[in-house]
C-alpha cells in the first residue's frame, strides 16, 4: 500500500529503496564527498585559504602597535591619514575603528606581507575593492594573514560590517606600486 | 488519518472536517489561528520595512536616512526571521501533532500562555526597535548594544517557543497513548518532529548567548565578540535549519493534498530528515569561516563533518518530493511520456505551483548558493556581501515562505473553514511573488560578486575619505534588484489581503464539500481529495530503464546536479584569480 505524507505507514516502513534512490544517493553522496575534499586540498594546492596567525590581543596594545607601525615606515599623509610603506616581508597592522581604516598601506606587487587585521572597538569588515576579498575584523583577535598583492594599483578596504551610523565612511586605502625587482613580479 | 472516514462521529470538543475527514480539536483549531494571524502582522511588517529597505538601497531613490535605515533594516530582520517564522511554525507543530493524528492538544491554556509570552516577547522587542533603543541588526553582535528589553524580549518569546515545542511533543504521546492513529506517525509528522528537535538545539543556544548578553547589556559582565558570534550563530544560522526541516514537511504535505502524492520510500525521506538533526545543527561555523578566533581544521570541520551529510539529506529530498509528486500522478493514470505528468499538474492551484515554485528555487538558487559561499575558501570572496543575503533570499523567502504561503492556501478552507477570498488573485500569487523574489535574489548574488556590502545605507560611499568606483553594470543589475524586489512586494502584499480578508471576511465554507459548492473558491484539492484516494500497490507504472518509475524527476536532479557543479567550480575558478592569500 502506498502512503502519502499525512497517511501512517502501517507495519514495518524500513523497505529497500527503488533503483533510481540509490542511484541518485550514490551520485549524492560521491557529490558530498567532493564538497569537502576541494577544502583540504585547496590548503595545499590553493592560493587562497583564510588561514592565518592567529591571537588575542588586547585592543590597546593593538593600537598601540599600529602606532609604533606607523612611525617606522610613515612616508606621507593622504586626506589626514597616514600612507606607510612597509619593506617587503615584514608584518603590517592595519586598525579598523569607527568609522576609518588606519593607515594607508604601501606594498609591493608580488612581495608577501603578513597583514594584521583587528578592531579596538566594534566587529568590522574587510573588503578588498576592486578584488572582493573578504575578513571579518573581531576587537580582541589580531587575525594576521599572509597577503601578496598580484597585480599594481589603486584598492580600497570596504567596511562590510555594520558598526553605527557611519558604516558607510569606513572607505580605507592600498596602493600597490609595481615591483622593483624583476623576479618578484614574475607570477 | 488512517483510524477516521469521512463520515466518523465528532467525538467532544472535536469537529469532523467535512473535507479531511480528520478529527480537529478546537484548541488546535484555535491555537492554530492565533499564531497564524501573529504570524501575518509580523509579516506584514517586515514586509513594509521591506520595501523601505529596498527603495533606499536601491541609490537611485535612497529614501531613508542612515540612521533610519539601519532601523528599518533591524526591524525587517528580526519580524521575518524571528517572528513571522517562529509564529507560522509554532502553527505548523499544532497542525502536525493534533490535527494530523486526530488528537486533542495536550495542555491547551498552557499553549495559550506560550502564546501570551511571545506576544509580549514580540512587542517589547519592537518597542526597542521603533524607538531607536536597538539599532543592532538582527544579529546585534556584540559590542554593539542594545536597551536591555530588546534581548530579554527574545528570552521570553525563546521560552514561550520552547514551551509549545513541548507541548508538540506531549500532543504525540497524548495521541500514542490515546491511539488516535495506528502505526507509525505520517511522514509531514516526522519531518515536524526532526524541526522540533533542531528547535530545542536552537532555542538552547539562544538561552546560551541572549542571557548573558542581557546582563551585559546592564553592565554586569562580559561578553567575548568572537565567543558571541560563535554561540549566536548557533541559534542564527539553526533556526534556519527549523525551517528548512519544516519547509521540506510542508512540501509533502502540499504534494499529498494537491496532486496526491506519494511517499516513494518512507526509509530514505525519513533517513533524510534524521540526517538533518545530526548534521546541521552546528552549521554556525559557515558564517565564521573568515573570522580570527578558529583554524583552518576546526572550519573545514564544522563546515562539512567531513562528508556534508546535511547536503545530501537535502539533495535526497530534493529528489523524492519531486518523485513522490512524479509517482502519484504516474498512479493517476498521468503516465504520458517522461514529463506528461508535470505538464498536466494543476498549475492553476496555488497550492501546487508554490510547492514546485518553493521546491525548484530553494534548490537550484538557494541551495547552490548557500553550500558553495559556505566552503571554507570561497567564502573569502562571498562573506558579507550582497552574495549572502542573495542566497539566503532564496531560502528563508523563495523557499520556505512560499511553501508557507501555498500552505496556507488549504488553511484557510481547512482550519479557518471560510472560503479563499479573492481566489483568481490566489491563484496569481504565487508567481508573482516567487518570479519578483527569484529575480531580486539572483541580482542581489550577482551585485555581490562585485563586491557589493551587504547591511549598507550608501554604496555611492557620500562623505568617504575615497571614492569607491563600482562598474556601472552594479547600478544596473541593482536596479533590476529593485523591480523584483517590488514585485515581490506586490506578491506579499497579495497574500496579506487574501489571507486578512478570508479570515476576518470571507464567506463560511458551509457543510458540503463537493466540487459543484466550492469550485473556484477553494484550491481544487481541497473538493477532489486526492490524498484520501491512494492507489493500490498493484497499480502498474512502467519503468524507463535506468531512470526507474520516475524518470522526470530524474532528469531534472541531474539537470540540478550539473547546474551545482558548474557554479561550485566557477567559485573556485574565480577565487583563484584574487590576491594570494594564506
Amino acid at each position: 500500500m502506498y502512503t502519502t505524507g499525512v497517511t501512517s505507514p502501517q507495519g514495518v516502513w524500513w523497505k529497500p529503496a527503488h533503483k533510481s534512490e540509490k542511484i541518485w544517493f550514490t551520485i549524492s553522496f560521491i557529490w558530498c564527498l567532493i564538497l569537502f575534499a576541494m577544502m583540504p586540498f585547496w590548503h595545499f594546492k590553493g592560493g587562497q585559504n583564510p588561514s592565518g596567525i592567529r591571537a588575542k590581543v588586547n585592543p590597546a596594545d593593538y593600537q598601540a602597535r599600529v602606532t609604533q607601525f606607523i612611525q617606522d615606515y610613515r612616508v606621507g599623509t593622504e586626506n589626514g591619514i597616514p600612507v606607510v610603506a612597509p619593506p617587503a616581508g615584514s608584518d603590517v597592522y592595519l586598525l579598523g575603528q569607527m568609522w576609518a581604516w588606519t593607515p594607508i598601506l604601501q606594498l609591493e606587487e608580488g612581495a608577501e606581507y603578513t597583514l594584521h587585521l583587528s578592531s579596538i572597538d566594534l566587529n568590522h569588515g574587510f573588503n578588498l575593492y576592486p578584488f572582493n576579498v573578504n575578513f571579518q575584523v573581531v576587537p580582541g583577535y589580531d587575525y594576521g594573514l599572509r597577503v601578496t598583492p598580484t597585480e599594481a594599483g589603486d584598492y580600497r578596504i570596504v567596511c562590510n560590517e555594520f558598526c553605527g551610523v557611519g558604516h558607510h565612511l569606513m572607505v580605507g586605502k592600498v596602493i600597490v606600486t609595481e615591483s622593483t625587482d624583476a623576479s618578484g613580479g614574475d607570477r | 488519518m488512517n483510524t477516521h472516514g469521512a463520515d466518523a462521529p465528532a467525538r467532544g470538543p472535536f469537529r469532523t472536517c467535512p473535507t479531511t475527514g480528520l478529527q480537529v480539536h478546537n484548541d488546535a483549531d484555535n491555537l492554530i489561528k492565533a499564531n497564524a494571524v501573529a504570524a501575518t502582522v509580523a509579516l506584514l511588517v517586515g514586509g513594509l520595512t521591506a520595501i523601505l529597505v529596498l527603495l533606499t538601497r536601491w541609490q537611485a531613490v535612497h529614501l531613508l536616512d542612515a540612521e533610519m535605515f539601519y532601523r528599518v533594516l533591524t526591524i525587517h530582520g528580526m519580524n521575518m526571521l524571528i517572528f513571522f517564522i517562529l509564529f507560522f511554525e509554532m502553527a505548523v507543530l499544532y497542525f502536525a501533532s493534533a490535527v494530523i493524528l486526530n488528537s486533542r492538544v495536550a495542555a491547551p491554556k498552557v499553549g495559550w500562555g506560550a502564546f501570551g509570552l511571545m506576544v509580549l516577547g514580540t512587542l517589547m522587542v519592537e518597542w526597542t526597535m521603533f524607538t531607536g533603543r536597538a539599532d543592532v541588526l538582527f544579529t546585534s553582535y556584540v559590542p554593539l548594544r542594545a536597551h536591555p528589553l530588546f534581548y530579554l524580549g527574545v528570552i521570553l518569546f525563546a521560552v514561550g517557543a520552547l514551551t509549545v515545542v513541548s507541548i508538540f511533543f506531549a500532543t504525540l504521546v497524548v495521541a500514542k497513548r490515546e491511539r488516535t492513529y495506528t502505526g507509525s506517525v505520517p511522514l509531514v509528522t516526522f519531518g515536524a518532529i526532526t524541526a522540533a528537535i533542531i528547535a530545542v538545539i536552537t532555542l538552547v543556544h539562544g538561552a546560551a548567548i541572549y542571557i548573558p548578553t542581557f546582563f551585559w547589556s546592564l553592565g554586569m559582565m562580559n561578553v567575548d565578540p568572537q565567543v558571541y558570534r560563535l554561540v549566536w550563530w548557533g541559534l542564527g544560522h539553526s533556526s534556519q535549519q527549523i525551517n528548512v526541516a519544516a519547509m521540506v514537511s510542508i512540501w509533502y504535505l502540499l504534494g499529498a493534498l494537491t496532486v496526491g502524492a506519494v511517499v516513494v520510500s518512507e526509509k530514505v525521506s525519513r533517513t533524510a530528515f534524521v540526517l538533518y538533526v545530526g548534521f546541521i545543527s552546528m552549521a554556525s561555523a559557515h558564517h565564521l569561516l573568515v573570522d580570527p578566533g578558529f583554524g583552518s581544521a576546526w572550519k573545514v570541520v564544522n563546515t562539512s563533518y567531513f562528508m556534508y551529510m546535511a547536503v545530501l539529506a537535502s539533495m535526497l529530498h530534493g529528489f523524492t518530493v519531486p518523485a513522490g509528486v512524479e509517482l502519484g500522478m504516474r498512479l493517476r493514470g498521468f503516465t504520458q511520456g517522461i514529463f506528461g505528468w508535470l505538464r498536466r499538474a494543476p498549475w492553476g492551484d496555488p497550492g501546487f505551483s508554490s510547492l514546485w515554485l518553493s521546491v525548484v528555487i530553494f534548490g537550484f538558487v538557494g541551495g547552490i548558493t548557500g553550500v558553495t559561499f559556505g566552503t571554507e575558501q570561497i567564502n573569502i570572496i562571498a562573506h558579507n556581501t550582497l552574495r549572502i543575503p542573495g542566497h539566503f533570499h532564496a531560502t528563508v523567502v523563495s523557499g520556505t515562505a512560499m511553501a508557507f504561503m501555498g500552505i496556507t492556501y488549504y488553511v484557510i478552507p481547512l482550519i479557518f473553514r471560510k472560503k479563499v477570498a479573492f481566489y483568481g488573485m490566489a491563484r496569481w500569487q504565487p508567481y508573482v511573488f516567487s518570479i519578483g523574489m527569484l529575480i531580486f535574489s539572483m541580482c542581489m548574488t550577482f551585485a555581490g560578486s562585485f563586491g557589493i556590502p551587504r547591511r549598507h545605507w550608501d554604496i555611492t560611499f557620500a562623505g568617504a575619505p575615497f571614492d569607491v568606483p563600482y562598474s556601472p553594470a552594479v547600478n544596473l543589475v541593482m536596479g533590476v534588484m529593485a523591480i523584483g524586489g517590488l514585485l515581490a512586494a506586490v506578491g506579499g502584499g497579495m497574500y496579506i489581503l487574501i489571507t486578512v480578508w478570508s479570515v476576518f471576511f470571507g464567506k463560511p465554507l458551509g457543510a458540503e464539500a463537493s466540487k459543484a459548492a466550492l469550485e473556484g473558491s477553494v484550491p481544487p484539492g481541497v473538493y477532489n481529495r486526492p490524498f484520501l484516494q491512494i492507489p493500490a500497490d498493484d497499480t502498474e507504472v512502467k519503468e524507463h530503464g535506468w531512470m526507474g518509475m520516475m524518470p522526470g524527476t530524474m532528469i531534472l536532479v541531474i539537470v540540478f546536479l550539473v547546474a551545482f557543479i558548474v557554479y561550485y567550480f566557477a567559485n573556485w575558478k574565480l577565487l583563484s584569480f584574487v590576491w594570494k592569500v594564506g
